[in-house]
């Protein structure tokens, strides 16, 4: 297939609809849990959303996607919920909660998982297209729900902006200027929850963290202004959306969740290469020019010195 | 008797990488292992394509490669202004989404699915034997994941002082005159060789469930290093004796299992640890505010 079949065909068109829609929000989230460095909480979230799934289908025995995301919610919380205790009331720190509660969660989604496989159901569950993401297995109901949900997501931001910012940055302040810190806190975590639920059918758990952290990273090396920051992220995300969907629906049976993430890192090399002020290139730049300059500097002192 | 092969594999793995993990726990770089379990696919992918065999030493050498190069982008990006866990997280998804890209493009090359990527086939290691000299001598899991054990344990016990000073206070290990620098990367290879040789068995996601829980659990059992690695390697053991039989009883994934109990042993440890536990400080508390009235 070439590129003008795939975008002229309804199916594809709606699919790259939904993949824009989750890159942008994903993008706009992930900026604020980068400058709060919660960036790898994604990670965590994504994987801690398997059991969830797998529980929300051992108790329904359908494959509805509505009833998913709710599990996977659900999972997220108590994901949360579990990290804070951990690293509250024990020596455990932030980085070792976060991979054992990253761990557990997966171990238990897997042994679940596998025991969906064993039993009746069999393959037609299609859960495993959770783990990788495969958008072909995405319906129109799937699109509807990701651009809901990220419509929620950017607008809530867009809301929240003042407070969230603040939040980012000094915490402290936001505290002493009365903001419910706590509640902000966990309010973030939620929307990154809801960014994960609805990345997981199109990147799969393993990779989601992707998402929300290197369009935030890419879009950190072109300003140093938080709204740019955040709108330049999510057309990072937006992008990579595209571009792993349009590929991966034009070479057969490469997953689509894989590709998007590719996507993503190349445009996080092409800012961290190009961008101006930031970028690599243009501190060479900046140095080689400055030894320049001095070395020209020089060249005159002597010159006026000798004469 | 296969029972007793998958047990002691899993036990050889669950031993090779709690020993690891209590270092990782006590640098507080216990994500630095999850980048690194996630880096290591496409080289073995690279060295299955390169080779066209399932040998182990091109698949060791590629894999130990790309965990090397995982810590060495992730320190290069932190270096160059990227939050360290952002970093990390670049890192592992990218490397880690080259190799599925890789698998599905040659499918036909390599046998193994992706689901076998995430949590290795450790139900098959009995009939992928090995003979020595024409003599029968066990699983080749054993034989690999087994002397992985064996040095990462002589290069623990050997360098034992130079690591624990590295961990707990770099600047005064540096000032000793202890290269720091090639010890973190003498770490950083031996976990990249140990997820490698536990790949076949349990799978790259539970490699990082083996290093980090166990260690956890013995963080919260003992204070002093040492007795953090014995126990560490006593319980990632016990996880495995459990996680295998709880497979057999579930009819599920058993390094699922595995890294499941070991998840349940650590919940114990968190809440009636002696010293450090949940109830012991909830004790402690009531204590205290006793005292004062």
């Amino acid at each position: 297939m070439n590129i003008m079949d795939i975008i002229t065909d309804p199916n594809t068109r709606w699919i790259l609809l939904g993949t824009m829609f989750l890159g942008l929000s994903s993008g706009v989230i992930g900026s604020f849990a980068y400058l709060r460095k919660q960036s790898l909480l994604g990670d965590t979230l994504a994987h801690a959303a398997l059991p969830g799934i797998c529980v929300a289908f051992m108790l329904t025995g359908v494959k509805s996607t509505s009833y998913f995301l709710i599990g996977a919610a659900l999972a997220g919380l108590v994901a949360v919920f579990l990290i804070s205790v951990l690293t509250r009331y024990s020596k455990i720190k932030q980085d070792a909660a976060l991979g054992i509660v990253l761990s557990s969660f997966f171990g238990f989604g897997i042994v679940m998982l596998t025991q969906i496989q064993q039993s009746e159901y069999g393959n037609q569950s299609g859960l495993d297209t959770f783990l990788f993401g495969q958008t072909a297995s995405m319906v129109m109901s799937d699109v509807y729900m990701m651009m809901t949900v990220s419509f929620i997501l950017i607008f809530t931001c867009t809301v929240f902006f003042k407070e969230f910012k603040l939040l980012s940055f000094d915490p402290g302040f936001a505290k002493g200027m009365g903001l419910p810190v706590v509640f902000l806190d966990y309010f973030i975590m939620m929307l990154i929850v809801a960014a994960v639920v609805i990345g997981i059918q199109a990147v799969g758990v393993v990779l989601m963290a992707s998402l929300l952290i290197t369009p935030a990273v890419s879009a950190r090396y072109w300003t140093e202004r938080l709204h740019i920051m955040v709108i330049l992220s999510g057309i990072f995300g937006m992008m990579s959306g595209v571009s792993g969907t349009l590929i991966s629906t034009s070479v057969n049976d490469l997953p689509t969740g894989p590709l998007i993430v590719l996507s993503a890192t190349v445009w996080f090399f092409f800012s961290m290469l190009f961008a101006p002020k930031r970028g690599v290139l243009s501190s060479i730049w900046r140095r080689v020019s400055t030894k320049k300059k001095y070395s020209l500097e020089q060249d005159r002192r002597k010159g006026s010195h000798s004469s | 008797m296969n029972d007793f092969w998958i047990i002691l594999v899993g036990a050889l793995v669950a031993g090779s990488c709690s020993v690891l993990g209590c270092f990782l726990i006590v640098r507080k770089m216990t994500l630095i292992g999850d980048a690194i379990s996630h880096s290591v696919l496409p080289g073995i992918v690279l060295a299955f394509l390169i080779t066209g065999t399932r040998d182990s030493v091109p698949m060791l050498i590629g894999a130990a490669a790309l965990g090397l190069l995982a810590v060495f982008l992730i320190q290069l990006f932190q270096s160059s202004g990227v939050q360290s866990d952002a970093a990390i997280g670049i890192v592992f998804t990218s490397l880690f989404a080259t190799g599925i890209v890789l698998v599905s493009l040659y499918t036909q090359q390599i046998d193994f699915d992706l689901e076998h990527v995430l949590y290795g086939e450790i139900a098959y290691t009995p009939w992928n034997t090995m003979t020595i000299g024409g003599i029968e001598a066990g699983p080749k899991a054993v034989w690999i994941v087994g002397s992985c054990f064996i040095l990462n344990l002589i290069m623990i016990f050997l360098f034992f002082k130079q690591f624990k000073l590295v961990s707990f206070d770099p600047a005064l290990a540096a000032a000793m005159g202890i290269p720091v620098l090639f010890f973190h990367y003498l770490l950083m290879s031996l976990i990249s060789l140990t997820t490698v040789a536990s790949f076949d068995s349990v799978g790259s996601i539970l490699v990082v469930g083996m290093l980090i829980i166990p260690a956890a659990t013995a963080y919260l059992l003992s204070d002093r290093l040492s007795r953090m690695i014995l126990v560490s390697i006593g319980v990632g053991v016990l996880s495995s004796v459990i996680g295998y039989y709880s497979a057999t009883i579930l009819d599920a994934s058993i390094s699922g299992c595995m890294v499941g109990s070991a998840a349940i042993l650590f919940g114990l440890a968190f809440l009636f640890s002696p010293g450090n536990g949940l109830v012991s400080l909830l004790l402690k508390r009531r204590k205290s505010k006793e005292s004062h009235a």
